[in-house]
């Protein structure tokens, strides 16, 4: 279908987006790389006055690092992200992410800040932020409000962004020589949203024991699910199958996968299994020093 | 509160000025307001393909883009890459691989594969397919496809010999 009537306006700083939502009101939506919002309104799942196009704002722009944490902007564009060399130093998991985002023509539009907005329960980046333990700085005519990202998740397609307020930018924790990450993923086409997927972050010490295991999976409920029986089962443990075993076992209770398109819960039980251990098998002894 | 909007762009080159509607699309545009039709409209919602343009140098999907926010963006289209000669040996692949049949998928397989031989000179098979695999084709089993990518990398490769 096409697109609903709606206006556009162009807004250059975060002042002119404080002022057209003042004008608007509800009527007034972000847009930013436009792939997700455009595609859903071609489904007139929503019919906005007006499309406020924040891509031109500065303020929104960058990747940097201060001391040990790397900001990202929120308008990063995913394919940004995927070479950026900052990125790929201080979050490997986010460039590793990105591949399993949609497609190249996708990518070179859409924003992590769309991406944790929209807040897709099968996405890719709701999950990477909070197995990093990162913090999202949300702007309003206010001032600025930091949010732990497990925190900012609150339920289906559902956020912590109240209604004067976008994400400004994400702050993660530079990675240390000590930690480790992955993301691995079950779709069924190459680009498509995961069917099950989980990104993981831990720390290895010098004497090859966990600490901080932060296992978190999507595609499994109603956002990225951090779980907590599975992350506990591996702290302060050797790694080995005895240990991967020990979170499998305790994933158990960590999600309640709902039936969808995909398959009933078990499927994804299943799925769920399957890539903790795929996941975790990279950091093993051996396969750490075969790489 | 603006509807319409003047905007002035560059496409395939040349400047042109148009006063667009907000809801109009990059394709529409293109198609409708330009008259250069060899941009298609498949799905109209991000998952085929069929409109791959490309918008300051990079592909994207020109069905989720919004014609008012291309103010100062240069466009790129199949026809301004066909007459550029850029891709002319993968289009002559595609014809001796018989990688087109109805041909409505063509335009946005060749600006995404023309992605791939500027990008990713040395993609593998498997690399070729994860770069197109968000361009449907319903006619050839894109293995034809695949193979006219493959041979034009090959043989641009064995050119630098
Ligand atoms: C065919 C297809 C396949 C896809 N596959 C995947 C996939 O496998 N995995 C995946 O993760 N994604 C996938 N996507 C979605 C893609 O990653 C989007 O880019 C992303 O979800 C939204 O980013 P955007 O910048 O395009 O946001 P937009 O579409 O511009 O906006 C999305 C929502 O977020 C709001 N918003 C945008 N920016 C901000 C901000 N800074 N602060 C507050 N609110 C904001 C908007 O108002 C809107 O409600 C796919 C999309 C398509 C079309
Ligand atoms: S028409 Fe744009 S992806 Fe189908
Ligand atoms: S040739 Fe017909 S859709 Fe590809």
């Amino acid at each position: 279908m096409k697109w609903p009537a709606f206006a556009y306006e162009r807004a250059s700083t975060l002042q002119d987006v404080w002022r057209l939502r003042a004008e608007h009101g509800e009527g007034a939506r972000l847009v930013a790389g436009g792939q997700t919002l455009l595609a859903t309104l071609a489904f007139r799942l929503s019919e906005p006055s007006v499309l406020v196009d924040i891509t031109r704002i500065e303020a929104l722009r960058g990747v940097t690092v201060q001391g040990s944490t790397l900001r990202i902007g929120a308008l990063t564009r995913h394919a940004e992200l995927g070479r950026d060399p900052l990125v790929a130093r201080h979050a490997p998991l986010l460039a590793e992410a990105v591949p399993y985002i949609a497609h190249p023509a996708i990518r070179n539009r859409g924003t992590i800040g769309g991406s944790l907005a929209y807040a897709d329960p099968a996405a890719e980046l709701p999950a990477c932020v909070v197995a990093l333990d990162a913090t999202l700085v949300l702007a309003s005519p206010a001032g600025e409000r930091r949010v732990a990202a497990r925190e900012f998740f609150t339920g289906l397609l559902e956020t912590a962004l109240k209604p004067d307020e976008l994400i400004a930018a994400v702050e993660v924790p530079a990675a240390t020589p000590a930690s480790r990450s992955a993301i691995v993923e079950v779709a069924r086409r190459s680009g498509d949203y995961a069917m099950a997927g989980l990104a993981a972050s831990l720390s290895l010490g010098a004497d090859g024991r966990v600490s901080a295991p932060r296992l978190v999976y999507f595609g499994v409920g109603n956002g990225p699910v951090l779980a907590a029986g599975a992350s506990a089962a591996l702290e302060g443990k050797a790694l080995d199958a005895g240990a991967i075993a020990a979170a499998q076992a305790a994933l158990a209770r960590d999600i309640d996968p709902p039936s969808d398109l995909h398959g009933p819960p078990e499927m994804k039980r299943h799925l769920a299994r399957v890539l903790t251990a795929r996941a975790l098998s990279r950091f093993l002894p051996a396969a750490e020093a075969a790489s | 509160m603006s509807t319409r909007h003047d905007i002035t762009l560059t496409v395939n080159g040349e400047r042109v000025t148009r006063l667009v509607e907000a809801r109009r699309h990059l394709i529409d545009f293109l198609r409708l307001d330009l008259g250069l039709t060899g941009s298609h409209a498949g799905c109209e919602h991000g998952v085929c393909g069929a409109c791959t343009v490309r918008v300051d140098g990079e592909i994207v999907r020109g069905c989720l883009v919004l014609a008012a926010s291309l103010d100062g963006a240069e466009v790129t289209t199949i026809e301004g890459l066909s007459d550029s000669g850029e891709v002319a040996d993968l289009q002559d692949a595609f014809v001796a691989r018989n990688a087109a049949q109805c041909g409505f998928c063509t335009p946005g397989m060749v600006m995404a594969a023309a992605d791939i031989l500027r990008h990713h000179p040395d993609a593998t098979r498997a690399e070729i397919r994860e770069h197109l695999s968000g361009n449907y084709c319903r006619c050839t089993g894109y293995q034809a496809i695949v193979d006219a990518v493959e041979s034009t990398l090959t043989a641009r490769k064995e050119g630098v010999r």
